[in-house]
């Protein structure tokens, strides 16, 4: 070891106290910047999953067309008072055509069609309205993880079984139905057809667990009284969601029908996510600065208390090189101790965290080890604590030793 | 031969007014000389000192030490030229007090870096044993008393076989025993080793003791 880094040495060693407390309000300042940052990813994934569960990345479906004037003549401008919706069929023309175009587009994962029907569900007199999603299951599951959900039952079951039906806690309890029993099916367009429940879920948000039920593609067509080309959604899975918006303009250009982005799709969620996002990146912000702050003044004291250690040194012969050295190793050992106190810290608050149970949809509370925030941590601080030896060194190293001695 | 070459040094300060503390000071110390620098309060003979060792570098005049001009040299070669040639005892000890006395006289020579550790603890041993202190060398230096101090200070000084060193008032603050005993040890240094010593006193006693007497007033020599 060398003089510089044996007298910094020392420095630590017999100044326990200031040590530790410079350690301390770097642990401090770390822990809570990191364990923020983590928090507040962490509500940011389970918002996002809860969204997920339920709704696609993007969603193409046929817009409602407002009338315009047919005729365009030039010269003169043809203009409707009150124009109306049109009465067209809001069906996807060609969906496997469309499918297939958007299936070769870049990053995008999963395509799959969906056709949604407004239903009641009967049970002798008792009614229950609720939504009726016919899926493909297979891709589905892999857009949704239905399976992930169930709690009795398969999805697998569903698989090529025109009669299947998937059903939420709700129904099932308010029903009284078990698997293997058979609910009957009113549609909005009078069909009625009764169907064998194969497997119930339970996602923990009670509108949908009251309200959803899933069915093979093909029955959902029957039940609106249409053919097996119609489709009302096709629902797109992309590898980055929050490219959603780009790529929703992309195939828009491309297909023609309106393409929406999950985000566009939950614009409320989305300012509450970002007023969080505000909230925290500041609060987490605050206290990174005011902890390197309180390093800094404490290595900045360290430094002034040792002025005639650094007179001394410079009489016997270290140059001002040395004694930024000598401060330096001084305040990155104890940035480096803080660091890693912090980081256990932190991660002891997270995992506490974890086990903290919260309820609804949510479960536990919503908090991970997340790495870049553990890395961006790191960097801050040991960039703090080297300015805050570097600085207040520097200072002192210029200055000739007599100037000191005289004080 | 010449050691030390001071060539009309001035020196001003100029806080709280401007006032000039070293008025054209010219003198040279032969290699061996045991000289002492006297004057009353406030006639400039610790700030020469300070302006001689080069720990003040504003100043206005020539000096050169051991044959080198240190006008134009930077603070780091400086701090190199005080490591390796010139020790220096100040008033107060000015001791680390995180460390022993063992550390702190092996410093300096850590510093300059041409001996192994062993080697210099060696040497750090040696030193404090001819000052009579092998038995307190592993005892942390504020635990010792202030003539033990002073004589670690001057062991400090002595490590890296310096040509020439500096006191600033050594004995400044010893009793009569300790002032003794500081002083023997300059003069055996002085007479045995051929070592060149320039100390700054107000004891009239520890100066006529010594081989060369520069008396300053006002900061200017009266007699050298």
């Amino acid at each position: 070891m060398n003089i510089n880094a044996q007298i910094a040495k020392t420095y630590i060693v017999t100044n326990k106290k200031l040590t530790g407390v410079a350690v301390a309000g770097v642990v401090l300042g770390m822990s809570i910047y990191i364990f923020m940052n983590s928090m507040l990813l962490g509500f940011d994934k389970s918002s996002s999953k809860s969204i997920f569960k339920t709704t696609p990345h993007i969603r193409v479906y046929k817009d409602d067309e407002i009338s315009r004037p047919l005729v365009s003549s030039n010269g003169k401008k043809m203009l409707l008072i009150n124009p109306k919706i049109v009465p067209a069929k809001n069906t996807i023309i060609n969906p496997g055509l469309v499918i297939s175009s958007i299936q070769k587009m870049k990053d995008v994962e999963i395509v799959t069609s969906q056709v949604n029907a407004n239903i009641f569900y009967n049970s002798g007199k008792s009614q229950i309205t609720g939504l009726c999603s016919g899926i493909n299951p297979e891709e589905a599951d892999r857009m949704y993880a239905i399976s992930s959900t169930i709690v009795e039952g398969s999805l697998g079951a569903l698989n090529g079984n025109p009669n299947g039906i998937l059903i939420g806690t709700g129904v099932s309890d308010k029903m009284s139905l078990r698997v293997n029993d058979y609910v009957n099916i009113t549609s909005s367009k009078g069909v009625n057809k009764a169907f064998k429940i194969v497997g119930i879920f339970k996602t923990n948000n009670s509108v949908i667990d009251k309200t959803k039920s899933y069915v093979n593609v093909l029955a959902a067509q029957q039940l609106l009284k249409e053919g097996n080309v119609y489709v009302t959604d096709i629902n797109v899975n992309i590898k980055n969601p929050d490219e959603a918006e780009k790529i929703a303009t992309q195939i828009s250009a491309s297909t023609g029908y309106k393409a929406e982005g999950w985000k566009q799709a939950n614009e409320t969620l989305m300012a509450a996510q970002r007023m969080r996002k505000i909230i925290i990146t500041f609060v987490s912000t605050t206290i990174l600065l005011v902890a390197g702050f309180g390093i800094y003044n404490i290595l900045n004291m360290t430094i002034t208390q040792k002025i005639n250690d650094i007179a001394i040194l410079k009489a016997m012969g270290f140059k001002g090189n040395d004694v930024i050295r000598i401060f330096v190793t001084q305040a990155v050992s104890v940035g480096i101790m803080g660091v890693i106190g912090g980081m256990m810290m932190a991660t002891l608050i997270i995992t506490l965290l974890q086990h903290v149970y919260v309820g609804g949809d949510i479960g536990y509370f919503p908090i991970t080890y997340e790495v870049t925030k553990y890395i961006q941590g790191i960097v801050v601080g040991m960039v703090i604590t080297f300015f805050a030896g570097y600085i207040p060194a520097k200072k002192a190293a210029n200055i000739d030793p007599v100037e000191i001695f005289r004080r | 031969m010449k050691i030390l070459e001071s060539k009309s040094i001035s020196k001003y300060f100029t806080d709280p007014v401007e006032f000039q503390v070293l008025k054209d000071i010219s003198f040279d110390i032969q290699k061996g000389e045991f000289t002492t620098l006297v004057g009353k309060s406030g006639s400039g003979k610790s700030t020469l000192l300070y302006v001689l060792s080069k720990m003040d570098t504003d100043y206005k005049g020539k000096l050169v030490i051991d044959g080198q001009v240190t006008g134009n040299m930077t603070k780091d070669e400086l701090a190199g030229l005080r490591n390796e040639k010139i020790g220096f005892v100040f008033q107060f000890h000015y001791l680390l007090s995180d460390f022993t006395c063992l550390q702190n006289v092996m410093l300096p020579a850590l510093k300059l870096g041409k001996l192994s550790h062993q080697e210099i603890e060696e040497r750090a041993y040696q030193k404090l044993a001819m000052l009579g202190l092998s038995d307190q060398a592993l005892k942390l230096s504020s635990k010792l008393s202030g003539g033990q101090q002073q004589r670690v200070a001057i062991a400090r000084a002595l490590i890296n076989d310096p040509l020439i060193i500096m006191g600033d008032e050594p004995t400044g603050n010893l009793d009569s025993k300790n002032t003794k005993i500081v002083f023997d040890i300059f003069q055996e240094l002085s007479k045995n080793y051929g070592q060149t010593i320039i100390a700054v006193t107000h004891d009239d006693d520890f100066a006529s003791k010594s081989d060369r007497i520069i008396e300053l007033k006002d900061g200017e020599v009266i007699r050298s």
